[in-house]
């Protein structure tokens, strides 16, 4: 079966190269069968994979199928990396791709034939590029595919390309992603200079005898960490995935929240030997994590739009991610993007069908009372909400804990942040719950009497997903239940090369429960507190002072960055266009032709048509040539 | 006598015919001149291969030939430049060559 994996990728290739080129004469039926077919076939193929990789006694195989780049020494070839990590991925990718193109079938509906096939023909290439993200055996591969879906975004980002804010929430994206990008190029260019190769475990190898804290290690890890920064949006690159949210709905899900986002997590779980070996670095990503999910808590406590609530929690937990490699639990980061990936894309996919029903609208302040219109919506919302949270015996709990007694045993400090985090996470994420679906309606009667629990198509998966928040959690039971983590050690041989290198802690089973157990109370408080506050949610329609106003305007860094880069940038282009384009080149460029012209207007005369003119003109060009023969 | 004499007729000739070609305005003189050019050439070869001959040199004898070449040639060439200097005056009723300073027309 192993063997086959090229067809992982392959099969949503073809679906988009079928609904791409077939978009004007396809019907809708036979574009969503086309698109979600491919991307279930894949998930069926890994699947088998994962059965065969999970079987004991698997060690990590690369399939080769052609030879890529051979130049000199350097050898890149098109080869496929599966290993449990990959294997994982390829899971959680199809799986909830799969979902949500069956989701799409039916939220994309009414667009027209055209753009219904041009949309599953992006998420169909979305899917392969994150699919060869996640399979590439070379750092090379994985940055194919690192762009692929950063073109994928641009253009789902920019799917209603005809509204001018939407196109220029694509170009954000691309713009701050460009930047990560060339850091993580620069890497891998540093690696093929010091290693002289890409494949991930020729760099392990080479990288391992350097020993701690070498220098050109710590290079490419911070690199590298930057590339993962733009991608999975984390301070100071984080401002473009809100506004990402222009998307549709299923595409934030997907591409937003479940996958693309968690590329920079999978590289660095990758690189885990690279990362090992350069502990400063570990402790710029533990902080840059903790600070993004603390900064981005505290602008969803305030937010309306109910998908930049889900956008910034997003940010949120991917610094949760991040907190978790940088004290090296990388188990539990992988472990976090798993029930993530499902909760979150529950979460995203509930609020499309929110936004489904209220005709387009998206301010929470303007529904209320959803519950008893959209039932299976509601539940299915709260389940994701409480996954989120962390309430014991949902999967966001036990990924959490994980992360968050990993951070303990590394530094109590990074622990009480994460908890504080982990509170508004709890906080907002039921504010959004009892604003939007208790309370009374508070949109207009029009939008009330067209409220109905969306089809079919949109509430399975959101069964689906909704099954899977829950039981998400019990691959990665921690040991202190009595059990073995099986995600842990089905993870283990990948992590097992930096083992060596990593300091270990070790938590008694009390203190771990005791986490838990303050950690649980006090999320379940702060729901409470949420629950007391907006259950009866009137909108005053006064503006927010203070505090308050600051995170409505998300601490203003879009403002921010507006002032000090853009700006700026926009003044110098001007300077440039203004002065040195004007008054510099144009007028060098123009001066020469001016020359050449003038010039050629007196030359032109001695070209009098005199044939007796000429050869004078002859003879005495040959004097002088005899002469200055005869003189030098 | 010594060859110098022939060098310096073959100069003077030369010269002859470069200054006919630059004063003179007739189409047919100033062909002349161009054989006068021609020909003081082919003086100056005869007369080196005669110079040479008599220092003992075997392959002296093919200097000459090129003035046969030059000869074939400039016949060749005076055939053709009087067929165009016949045309032209044909047309213009004039050999001035100073008439004919433009293409056009």
């Amino acid at each position: 079966m192993i063997n086959l994996v090229w067809l992982v990728p392959f099969l949503p290739l073809l679906g988009f190269l079928v609904n791409g080129l077939g978009r004007r004469f396809l019907s809708k039926s036979l574009v969503g069968f086309v698109g979600s077919g491919a991307v279930l076939a894949s998930f069926v193929i890994s699947l088998l994979i994962f059965l065969e990789v999970k079987a004991p006694g698997f060690s990590a195989q690369t399939v080769h199928l052609f030879d890529f780049i051979s130049v000199g020494s350097l050898q890149i070839p098109f080869a496929f990396q599966v290993d449990q990590l990959s294997a994982l991925f390829l899971l959680v990718i199809t799986g909830v791709g799969t979902l949500i193109h069956i989701y799409s079938t039916s939220y994309m509906h009414e667009e027209s034939d055209e753009s219904f096939a041009r949309y599953f023909a992006y998420l169909n290439l979305f899917v392969f590029s994150m699919l060869i993200l996640v399979l590439g055996a070379n750092y090379v591969m994985m940055f194919i595919g690192w762009e692929g879906v950063g073109l994928c975004s641009y253009l789902l980002i920019g799917f209603w390309f005809k509204n001018t804010s939407y196109n220029n929430a694509a170009k954000k994206a691309f713009v701050m992603n460009r930047i990560g990008d060339l850091g993580f190029l620069i890497a891998i260019f540093f690696m093929i200079l010091q290693f002289g190769t890409v494949t991930f475990p020729d760099v392990f190898a080479k990288a391992a005898p350097l020993g701690m804290n070498n220098g050109v290690i710590t290079a490419i890890a911070m690199l590298m960490f930057v590339g993962a920064m733009g991608k999975s949006a984390q301070i100071p690159l984080y401002t473009w995935l809100p506004d990402a949210m222009a998307g549709p709905t299923p595409v934030s899900a997907l591409i937003h929240a479940a996958t693309m986002v968690t590329a920079g997590i999978y590289m660095i779980a990758r690189s885990n030997v690279i990362y090992t070996l350069a502990p400063h670095i570990q402790t710029v990503i533990a902080i840059i994590g903790l600070a993004t999910a603390l900064f981005a808590a505290s602008i969803a406590l305030k937010q309306n739009d109910i998908k930049k609530v889900l956008a910034y929690s997003t940010v949120s937990q991917l610094g949760y991610m991040f907190l978790a490699l940088g004290v090296g639990a990388y188990g539990a980061a992988v472990f976090h993007v798993m029930t993530h990936a499902f909760f979150k894309a529950l979460l995203f996919l509930g609020s499309g069908s929110v936004i489904h029903a209220m005709g387009g609208e998206q301010d929470i302040r303007k529904m209320g009372g959803l519950k008893k219109f959209m039932p299976t919506t509601a539940w299915t919302f709260l389940v994701g909400c409480l996954a989120i949270a962390g309430i014991p015996g949902f999967s966001g709990f036990f990924s959490k804990d994980e992360i968050l007694a990993q951070a303990f045993a590394n530094n109590p400090v990074l622990y009480v942040l994460g908890l504080v985090g982990a509170l508004m996470t709890a906080f907002y994420m039921f504010r959004l719950y009892y604003i939007t679906f208790t309370g009374k309606f508070r949109g207009t009667h029009e939008q009330e009497h067209h409220l109905h629990e969306s089809p079919s198509a949109i509430t399975i998966p959101l069964v689906i997903l909704a099954v899977l928040s829950v039981i998400g959690g019990y691959v990665g039971l921690p040991e202190v239940f009595g059990t073995k983590n099986m995600l842990a050690e089905y993870l283990a041989p990948v992590f097992a090369p930096s083992a060596p290198f990593a300091v270990e802690h070790h938590l008694s089973h009390g203190t771990e429960w005791l986490l838990m157990g303050v950690s649980s109370v006090l999320v379940i408080v702060f729901i409470l507190l949420a629950r007391q506050k907006f259950t009866k949610f009137e909108d005053a329609g006064t503006a927010s002072t203070g505090l308050a106003k600051v995170l409505e305007n998300k601490w203003y860094i879009d403002e921010l960055y507006d002032t000090i880069i853009v700006k700026p940038l926009y003044e110098l282009s001007r300077f440039f266009r203004d002065t040195v384009e004007k008054a510099g080149i144009d007028k060098l460029v123009n001066g020469v032709g001016r020359g050449v012209q003038w010039g050629g207007q007196q030359i032109r005369l001695v070209q009098n048509g005199q044939v007796g003119f000429y050869i004078f003109a002859m003879v005495i060009g040959m004097i002088v040539l005899f002469v200055i023969g005869f003189l030098l | 006598m010594p060859v110098q004499y022939y060098i310096f007729l073959s100069i003077a000739l030369f010269c002859i015919g470069v200054m006919g070609v630059l004063m003179r305005r007739n189409a047919i003189i100033i062909f002349m001149c161009i054989e006068l050019m021609l020909n003081a050439v082919n003086l100056l070869m005869v007369s080196f291969s005669k110079m040479w001959a008599d220092a003992g040199r075997v392959d002296a004898g093919s200097a000459q030939l090129f003035v046969f070449f030059i000869m074939v040639v400039a016949a060749a060439e005076v055939a053709v430049g009087l067929a165009i200097i016949t045309m032209v005056y044909r047309n213009t009723h004039s050999v001035d060559i100073n008439i004919l300073n433009r293409l056009k027309n």
